[in-house]
């Protein structure tokens, strides 16, 4: 049962970051090979502002999602806009490009070393039937899921999320109402980062922070994105639940060895045979 | 202007070298992902060559020291051996930090017909045998005898085991499986981690499973951390042990409460002055401590250390033997009794290392401090 527990965890994360990709990919069409590095700035941001500058927590969460909107905003300008073709196989290119400058860049600036990120709440260990969970690893899975339920309300119900929704379903179309395309898509990246970020702080006293944690919380947030099909916003949710249970359940019934490989070919099945993802529809395509 | 720097250089070079009697080459990895074990290697190294040469030098000769940064690659290792033996023609060389870049560089050694004195732990370098190549770090298997030693002495025999699915966790399982069959012991469970997984619970759930008496971790990084919370979380009944790769303050850091109780094998440098007044180790070991923290600013390591007593080893064998290369091996197989920072060195024909199951102690984390379990 622990691993059901463990797995909700991490398939948390999974779930925002494949938020991440789900949100840019339906308003631009690319995938962001970007959005794990978000995740580890987060973690950085928080480790700088709580440890290095000594702001207390109430503060330093809104000034680190503050900066994790600009910081995304600032990757649209510079690294999405000044591409002379944008079309799809450049802008991912530039994504890939991106995320290795700016692992670079963490490197530089915050070193090699595991940075530790003490606790927001105290530490205590609560029993569940057949296993236990920290109180740090609830408050990912609480925070995780309330920052999925108001974004889904967000795109819902605002008029902004609205626009998001219209440049989805047809770009040109949406901009003959008037809906700033451009606009969008920088948005799109500004709640890209911010999503990672929200993983990057929670996870930062579990995990701790290292300069190379985006590489795989980034795959595997693409693979929970395509497991629940890509552009579907309770899909990623559901698509990084269900990795993470997978992932769990492997290691516990296999050589955990294997952990990392399981979790990729559960993925491959999902390609093979339903290619547009579990929870994904086919788009309708007038001929 | 490259023109002129080059040949000022040369200058340098020639003025410097003319005069030096001991030519000391050095390949520590002071960049790159191993440079938490080269830097202080490095340092150790300039600070006892200087001392050395302050002191009027071995048998009245100085010192010059070649030292190149292996950058942790293995080519850069081969590359600038070859350099250090045909441009700066060197008596020996001291290094490299990391077991591949020696592994990499063992066949040029005996090529060559240099002396190497390797700071890195594998056990492949000096099994099978190398005249020329010498090691100073004790090996994996060692701190596994230390371990399994205390284990038993405790009436435990199940254990399980949970490494790392790297260089430094696969060598360190092979000791651990060779050596409890050895030993008689059972290990009932096998698992594994990776370096960047952030969730051992999976792991751990399987291994309690199993009832082990001890778990054993071997791994080095953020992971044995999370290791240690997820141990304390599941509320395991059994004694967790560690590797040396945890064998640094950041461990303690990561871990915080976690670490508490964990006991692991270290050099007794990491606990120098907690060391009994009759211990033979004690005195060397709080001077170079102090020594070393004096000079450079910063606490010191057990990596330094190997530095340290690859430096003693080949001053001791320069002093009898002198720069003639057969001789100096033959002088450095011939040292016994040795006391160096990772215990008593026991060279011999057919042992390189000169070092058994002693050159690691038995720490435990106890409030966020290294305490001695038993001498």
């Amino acid at each position: 049962m622990q691993f059901i527990y463990s797995g909700i965890t991490s398939g948390s994360i999974f779930a925002l970051v494949a938020l991440g990709f789900n949100i840019i990919y339906n308003t631009t069409g690319i995938i962001n090979f970007a959005q794990g590095e978000f995740v580890m700035i987060g973690g950085m941001l928080i480790y700088t502002l709580l440890s290095i500058y000594g702001i207390p927590l109430f503060m330093a969460v809104p000034v680190a999602l503050l900066l994790a909107l600009i910081i995304g905003i600032l990757f649209d300008k510079i690294f999405i806009k000044l591409v002379k073709v944008p079309n799809e196989i450049n802008l991912i290119t530039v994504t890939i490009a991106a995320a290795t400058i700016i692992r670079g860049l963490a490197m530089v600036i915050w070193g090699r070393n595991t940075l530790n990120v003490s606790g927001y709440i105290p530490y205590s260990v609560i029993s569940f039937p057949g296993g236990s969970l920290t109180s740090n690893s609830l408050l990912v899975i609480a925070v995780s899921l309330l920052t999925a339920f108001s974004l889904s309300l967000f795109f819902k119900k605002s008029s902004l999320g609205k626009a998001f929704r219209a440049c989805y379903n047809d770009k040109m179309a949406a901009s003959i109402c008037g809906v700033d395309v451009g606009h969008i898509r920088m948005l799109a990246f500004g709640i890209a980062a911010f999503l990672g970020v929200v993983a990057g702080i929670v996870t930062a006293p579990i995990t701790y922070v290292t300069y190379t944690d985006g590489v795989m919380v980034g795959l595997k947030g693409f693979a929970a994105a395509i497991l629940g099909g890509l552009g579907n916003f309770w899909g990623g949710v559901a698509g990084g639940l269900l990795l993470g249970i997978f992932e769990g359940f492997f290691a516990s019934i296999l050589p955990s060895g294997y952990k990392d490989a399981f979790a990729f070919l559960i993925i491959l099945f999902v390609l093979f045979l339903r290619p547009m993802g579990l929870f994904g529809k086919k788009k309708a395509e007038r001929l | 202007m490259k023109k002129l720097l080059l040949i000022g250089m040369l200058l340098i070079f020639a003025t410097g070298s003319s005069f030096a009697e001991y030519r000391l080459g050095a390949l520590f990895s002071t960049t790159g992902p191993a440079s938490f074990l080269g830097m202080p290697e490095k340092q150790t190294l300039e600070m006892l060559v200087e001392k050395t040469n302050k002191n009027g030098g071995i048998n009245g000769e100085k010192i010059e020291l070649f030292m190149y940064d292996t950058r942790g690659v293995d080519a850069a290792a081969r590359k600038k051996f070859i350099r250090l033996v045909k441009r700066d023609n060197v008596n020996a060389v001291i290094g490299p930090t990391r077991s591949g870049s020696t592994l990499a560089i063992k066949d040029l050694a005996e090529k060559f017909q240099v002396p190497l004195l390797s700071c890195a732990s594998s056990d492949k370098i000096i099994n099978p045998l190398n005249k020329y190549v010498f090691k100073v770090a004790p090996s994996d298997k060692h701190a596994v005898r230390k371990i399994y030693f205390y284990l038993k002495t405790k009436g435990m025999e199940n254990i399980a085991i949970l490494t790392a699915q790297n260089g430094f966790g696969d060598s360190g399982r092979d000791a651990l499986l060779s050596e409890a069959e050895k030993m008689g012991l059972n290990i009932v469970a096998d698992e594994k981690f990776r370096d960047n997984d952030r969730d051992m619970t999976s792991q751990l759930t399987k291994i309690s499973e199993r009832n082990p008496d001890a778990v054993i971790c071997w791994g080095v990084g953020p992971a044995p951390a999370i290791v240690a919370k997820n141990f304390k979380q599941l509320q395991i009944e059994a004694e967790l042990i560690m590797s040396h790769g945890v064998a640094s303050k950041k461990f303690i850091e990561l871990a915080g409460d976690a670490a508490e109780g964990i006991i692991l094998p270290a050099g007794r440098l990491l606990v120098a002055e907690k060391l009994p007044d009759s211990s033979k180790f004690k005195s060397m070991l709080v001077d170079y401590k102090n020594e070393y923290e004096s000079t450079f600013g910063e606490s010191v390591s057990t990596f330094g250390g190997h530095a340290y007593d690859a430096f003693m080893i080949i001053k001791k064998a320069l002093l009898t033997a002198g720069k003639d290369k057969e001789k100096l091996i033959k002088s450095m197989e011939e040292i016994t009794d040795y006391i160096g920072t990772y215990g008593i060195f026991n060279f011999s024909k057919k042992d390189h290392n000169g070092l058994d199951k002693d050159a690691f102690i038995l720490i435990e984390i106890r409030n966020g401090d290294w305490e001695l379990l038993e001498s």
